[in-house]
């Protein structure tokens, strides 16, 4: 094991190698995202009070537990799909079956993004947007801002399907999927902090 | 590398997914239906977030306490001790700041 | 659609009166005139490289020698020029500043307006593009050439971050020429930058230049620091990397953590802008508060982030003109450390006095103290280095000496300024402006400039002319004296920083002895600039290819001069800190092998490029409102990245044969040439070859 996240291990060779230098900068990187998102967070507790609500709905009235609880069960259950892309990619169990996961899982984080897009039309349509109230600000500076890495994940997503079927399981592809498992493992991370942050607080206040 | 280590690492996930199934159905259960005072429960969905996140470093993101992890399990220490200074040192300036005004 | 719309869809807000160059024909009041001047010397200056680049017919050199170049060193030099024109622009602006408070008694020649945005600019300026460049560019030439390394650990990403830097300075440029920079200073508080009270463009430069430049800087710190983690050569541990590779990798650590805080505050107050979000805002729930506390999150750390590398070159500079091993290795290392994570922890003390209560003021303050104790460990160790050397006085050791002088009484202003009821006393004087000058000028500035006349023949081969460097370097010593001094008491009289005028006739004799110390600092810039000239002029003489002219220590002294594309032929196989001055002691050194292979090298790529030109039309377009441009420069950013994942082809083979044959050339040379002693290291003669003294250890024990 020499980097985060599953290791293809040595019998990929090149890909093994080369992964240590490649996965670590990018674990590096979203390490630095880490501290983008807890400083959303820590916004975010400041601002949820009377003070930063000025007058506007709170968490009781806008937060839907049920679809919030959707999410979540979504999110998780691509992390474990996409476990096993990992899984096969590193017991080279062709490349087929790495690909249906991987489209599971993007069909998962597609999922993911209908409802929390139902959501937030949802809350604009009862007049929560992001202008009326410092509270609202937080809320949609930080999980819109998770919602746009989910999207990235899933273009990603696409761009290795197209990768792995122009170009084969090469080292590069293989490396890149590594580093894309971290990424879309990490957001799952940082959605666990929102679900009991945001949302399962925000209601029980 | 044959069938058998793939069933184990499979078996890996499928025990991360299903502590994480409990740690998140856990904390949903207790809000939905109540009761909890809130000290007690911020303290609850804290603990079960804290250990959920840790599941999900151990088995999905397989960082455990063997020696060849040292250096990530350092660089998620101190990434996470960064964390805890701005954001703890955050939310305690503002918060004596907004019970002064 | 009428022609109004499409001009307002084409051109958004921008439009002729957004040109400072028209408002001074419109109206030519001093104020306007000098900003129009401004803005016709950028606009000629522009043509004028692009004519000079014509004339030497080197547009082809440019884009396939520099801008498309992966190579670190290229890059790093890249960087320093960026520095260095930005560097212009902020002293002349410093100067402009000192010459209308010099005479802000009788209300001085520039509108406060004006005058904001000269000391809005400036600070910008020298932060973000001439104090992080430099640093970013030293650390870039040097630090892969000290561990041992071919390139850094992803040298597109490089290319990358280096655009992204250019980028933020191009929109500051182009503000002078295309409506007017922020007034809000370089830290940008809202609510003043926010819509309700500044809805023009100024914060919109402000915001979009640092904030793209700030995601470069984050990538530059991911590069380094994973470069050092996993690009040492074999034998190259932790421990024994040089000093300045310590220094590179706290503050890559702090590139990486402290970054955020400022990319977070600036989105937001672009939210604020743009979208209406109320993070900041008077109304609505809005905290203002919160954007201190996120700026200076990054702000403190960014300090550190700048001075840790001029550590890191004092030490080494210390240590090869002092002719000695440096002193107290460890405590060093665990100082620069210390430094590192204490930085984290004190952000408080810039805003002592937004109203939190004593018990959160004096636990930063305490934090704040105690960085001076690893510093003080640091200056003691440099000072032990030097003693019993055999010092040479030689350009960087002039900056070194001003250093270790004005530095710790920079610090110890700094000490004073950690207790929070002093700094009730002086919080917005001069006193805290003549502070931080005086930890950055002499701290990051002198220390830089070391560096530069250090590692200049590394990077071109000759030396820079040594009587130009010293009368630039005494320049800088005692102008930078006679700048900042007397504002410590004229702050501690009670002079608030950025007033455009006073009124208290006492403040008039030191700010005419600041007038004096900017017009040298303008003098030791000219010096600076003659010497390049001159320097270039006189290549041949001082030339020193050979690579080794100040009896180095490390490893980058071990190649030519300058270094090959792949750095060394053969990777060294490390075994001692200080390797190469181990190496020239036991005969390693210059040693030749039959162990030659190819080198795979990353081949030249358009892709930084690209991103820059893409960033600084987003950069333009979300400033001025053009909304088509901003979404297209977005799109050209997303094809252009993608586009470069689907190219395989990125790496080009450079052949055994051809290194060895390189290699031989050079230490064929070196067997020719004759070593010099130090008492002729400034002369003509020094080709680069040093002779072999007796390493420190025997010295000691004779």
């Amino acid at each position: 094991m020499r980097h985060p996240g599953i290791n293809l291990g040595e019998h990929h060779g090149e890909a093994h190698d080369q992964a240590e230098t490649l996965v670590f900068g990018f674990w590096v990187f979203l390490m630095s995202d880490l501290i983008i998102f807890g400083l959303m967070f820590a916004i975010y507790v400041t601002m949820a009070n009377p003070v930063g609500m000025a007058g506007g709905p709170g968490p009781k009235d806008v937060f839907d537990l049920t679809s919030v609880f959707i999410q979540t069960m979504i999110l998780l259950t691509s992390s474990l799909t996409f476990g096993i892309a990992s899984l096969a990619m590193r017991h080279e169990q062709g490349r087929g079956r790495i690909a249906l996961w991987l489209g599971v899982t993007l069909a998962l984080g597609l999922g993911f993004l209908g409802f929390e897009a139902r959501d937030f039309a949802n809350m604009i349509g009862m007049g929560a947007g992001p202008s009326r109230s410092g509270f609202l600000s937080a809320f949609w500076g930080l999980v819109p801002l998770h919602g746009l890495h989910v999207s990235a994940g899933c273009i990603w997503i696409v761009v290795m399907l197209i990768q792995m079927r122009t170009f084969g399981m090469i080292p590069i592809v293989k490396t890149r999927l590594l580093r894309l498992g971290l990424f879309w493992h990490f957001l799952d991370l940082i959605w666990v902090g929102i679900f009991t942050i945001v949302f399962l607080a925000g209601i029980s206040a | 590398m044959n069938d058998l280590d793939y069933r184990r690492e499979l078996r890996d996930y499928l025990i991360g997914f299903g502590l994480a199934f409990t740690l998140t159905v856990g904390p949903f259960a207790i809000v939905a239906w109540g009761g909890l005072d809130r000290p007690t429960l911020l303290i609850f969905l804290g603990a079960c977030a804290l250990v959920q996140i840790t599941v999900h470093f151990r088995f999905f993101l397989h960082i455990d306490l063997s020696r060849q992890k040292r250096e990530d399990l350092q660089l998620i220490l101190f990434s996470v001790l960064l964390l805890i200074i701005m954001a703890i040192g955050t939310i305690w300036i503002m918060g004596n700041l907004a019970m002064r005004m | 659609m009428t022609s109004d719309h499409t001009t307002t869809w084409l051109f958004g807000r921008l439009d002729l009166s957004s040109l400072p160059i028209w408002q001074a024909i419109q109206s030519p009041a001093i104020s306007e005139l000098i900003a129009g001047a401004a803005a016709m010397i950028v606009i000629a200056g522009a043509i004028a490289v692009i004519a000079f680049i014509t004339w030497l017919r080197a547009w082809r050199s440019l884009w396939t020698d520099w801008l498309t170049s992966t190579d670190h060193k290229r890059i790093g030099i890249m960087y320093c020029v960026l520095a260095l024109v930005m560097m212009t622009r902020g002293v002349i602006e410093a100067v402009l500043m000192r010459a209308q408070q010099a005479d802000g008694l009788s209300g001085g020649f520039l509108t406060p307006e004006h005058f904001a945005e000269l000391f809005s600019t400036h600070g910008t300026i020298m932060i973000f593009f001439v104090a992080m460049p430099l640093v970013a560019g030293v650390i870039n030439y040097i630090m892969p050439l000290q561990i041992g390394a071919r390139d850094m650990s992803f040298p597109v990403m490089n290319q990358i971050s280096l655009g992204l830097t250019a980028t933020g300075a191009v929109l500051v440029m182009s503000s002078l020429v295309f409506g007017k920079f922020s007034t809000g200073s370089w830290a940008a508080y809202p609510p003043y930058t926010g819509l309700a009270f500044n809805p023009g463009p100024g914060p919109d430069y402000w915001i979009w230049s640092v904030a793209i430049a700030g995601i470069g800087t984050t990538l530059s710190g991911i590069n380094f620091a994973v470069t050092i983690y996993k690009e040492r050569a074999p034998g190259m541990t932790l421990f024994r990397m040089p000093l300045f590779c310590w220094t590179v990798l706290c503050t890559s650590i702090i590139m990486i953590f402290a970054m955020p805080p400022l990319t977070v505050a600036t989105l937001m107050l672009a939210a604020d802008r743009y979208l209406d979000f109320h993070f900041f805002t008077n109304d609505l729930g809005g905290n203002m508060m919160n954007y201190v506390n996120l700026f200076w999150l990054f702000g403190h750390p960014e300090v550190y982030l700048l001075v840790l590398p001029a550590y890191g070159i004092i030490s080494e500079v210390v240590a090869t003109f002092s002719g000695k091993r440096l002193y107290g290795y460890t405590s060093l290392v665990y100082a620069t450390m210390a430094i590192a994570v204490l930085s984290f922890c004190v952000w408080l003390h810039h805003f002592f006095t937004m109203g939190q209560s004593a018990n959160v003021n004096i636990a930063f303050g305490i934090a704040s103290m105690c960085i001076a104790v690893p510093t003080g460990v640091k200056v003691y160790d440099w000072m032990a280095t030097m003693y019993r050397g055999r010092i040479r006085m030689t350009v960087p050791m002039i900056y070194v000496t001003g250093f270790f002088i004005l530095f710790v009484i920079g610090g110890l202003t700094g000490v004073i300024l950690a207790n929070p009821t002093i700094t009730y006393q002086v919080h917005n004087t001069l006193f805290l402006v003549a502070h931080f000058h005086n930890v950055i000028i002499p701290g990051v500035v002198f220390g830089l400039l070391a560096g530069i006349h250090y590692w200049f023949p590394k990077a071109f081969g000759f030396r820079l002319h040594e009587g130009w460097g010293r009368v630039s370097a005494l320049l800088w010593i005692f102008g930078f004296s006679f700048a900042f001094l007397p504002l410590y008491v004229v702050g501690l009289m009670g002079m608030p920083r950025r007033s455009a005028n006073f009124n208290d006739p006492a403040f008039e004799p030191l700010m005419l002895a600041a007038l004096f110390g900017a017009a040298l600092v303008l003098s030791a810039l000219a010096a600076l600039v003659i010497q390049i000239w001159v320097s270039v002029r006189d290549r041949d003489k001082l030339a020193a290819p050979l690579g080794d002219p100040w009896n180095g220590r490390t490893l980058e002294w071990a190649t030519p001069s300058p270094p090959p594309h792949y750095n060394f032929a053969v990777l060294p196989q490390v075994k001692d800190r200080d390797d190469f001055a181990a190496a020239k002691a036991n005969g390693r050194a210059f040693a030749d092998t039959a162990n030659y292979g190819d080198i795979t090298m990353p081949k030249n790529t358009a892709l930084g490029m690209i991103i820059c030109a893409a960033a600084t039309l987003l950069g333009m377009a979300l400033v001025w409102y053009i909304w088509w441009l901003a979404m297209l420069s977005v799109l050209t950013i997303v094809v252009a990245f993608v586009a470069r994942t689907f190219m395989l082809d990125t790496t080009y083979t450079i052949p055994a044969d051809e290194i060895s044959r390189e290699h031989r050339a050079w230490l064929a040379r070196v067997r020719a040439a004759s070593p010099i002693t130090r008492d002729r290291e400034t002369d003509d003669v020094n080709q680069g070859l040093a002779v072999l003294e007796l390493p420190e250890t025997l010295k000691a024990s004779r």
